[in-house]
């Protein structure tokens, strides 16, 4: 239910809650677009997260499967000496994209260290099946910083959504009905003034005129 | 030089210190949480990878970073195999976003 702002009903204050309800309602009108905007990118977004996260979960599968394979024929410790320095390394330059005012995050990434040879190791101590598991997990990066830029822009665009939404609707349940009450009880009041003043006016009016007829 | 930060347990983790991601071997969830702060802090880890057994027993942790464009602390499946929680994750955000999931399975 609309409650009354308290406020003196003068015309003063009328013209005030005149402007504010129209800012209101503009206002209103602009968080609704944004907010149906944004939820359009949203779905997008969250589609595309979607198939490339069930993508990339299935070929880390395949790549840990491997690497179980490779644990089981290696010991632990050569496992571990081979992997220790990686001769590629991934160089990331974060920037930022902006998506209906809400900034997420781009990344750009660069492999260093020679593509064609990625292996930390000699060949002599280490099983055949490592070279293949390396190789399928370098293949998934690029993916895997994708997947880590569409995540967080989903992460931020939901809250970013929810925000608004929840703006859309204070001002569509609370303060536009609320102005809106207030206003009407304000034109009324003055509508009463204004009648109580003409009777009042009428009222002297005749008892003027019978004042003169007496003379 | 900013880099990829991978955190998890040793056999989940160790594949991608070939690929050139800085490895953080954790045993505990405590551990976990306490190394993430500290590469949160420090800007220079834009993405974490975080195994999915340990990004389910943090949300608390985590939903300090939700709001911040940086770093991105993102779930992977364990070697255990996967738990679904990526998935389950997005289908929460749209929940949030939404108010249900509409995004059908297909």
């Amino acid at each position: 239910m609309a409650q009354i702002i308290k406020v003196n009903p003068t015309r003063m204050e009328l013209s005030k809650l005149k402007k504010r309800l129209k800012t209101a309602q503009r206002g209103h009108k602009l968080l609704k677009d944004k907010r149906d905007e944004l939820v359009k990118q949203f779905l997008e977004l969250v589609h595309k997260t979607r198939d490339l996260r069930a993508e990339v979960e299935g070929k880390l599968k395949l790549s840990h499967e491997a690497f179980a394979g490779v644990s089981a024929v290696m010991s632990p410790q050569s496992l571990e000496e081979a992997l220790i320095f990686p001769k590629q390394s991934v160089e990331l330059s974060p920037s930022s994209k902006n998506i209906m005012s809400v900034d997420v995050p781009v990344f750009d990434y660069k492999m260093n260290g020679n593509s064609s040879d990625i292996f930390s190791y000699g060949f002599a101590f280490t099983s055949a099946e490592l070279d293949g598991a390396i190789q399928g997990l370098s293949d998934i990066l690029p993916q895997l910083v994708e997947l880590a830029e569409k995540e967080k822009s989903v992460m931020l665009l939901a809250s970013e959504i929810e925000k608004t939404r929840r703006r859309v609707n204070a001002l569509e349940h609370v303060l536009i009905p609320n102005l809106q009450v207030t206003i009407k009880s304000i034109v009324m009041k003055l509508d009463e003034n204004e009648r109580g003043n003409t009777t009042r006016l009428m009222k002297v009016k005749d008892m003027v005129l019978k004042q003169k007829d007496r003379y | 030089m900013k880099k990829i930060a991978c955190i998890g347990d040793k056999e989940s983790v160790l594949c991608f210190m070939a690929i050139g991601c800085s490895v953080f071997v954790v045993e505990s969830a405590e551990e976990a949480a306490k190394i993430l702060r500290k590469l949160a802090s420090d800007q220079s880890f834009p993405i974490i990878f975080l195994t999915e057994n340990f990004y389910n027993a943090m949300p608390g942790v985590l939903d300090d970073y939700s709001e911040s464009p940086l770093p991105a602390i993102i779930s992977i499946p364990a070697a255990s195999g996967s738990q679904g929680t990526g998935m389950a994750n997005i289908k929460a955000l749209v929940e949030k976003a939404i108010g249900a999931d509409i995004t059908l399975n297909n």
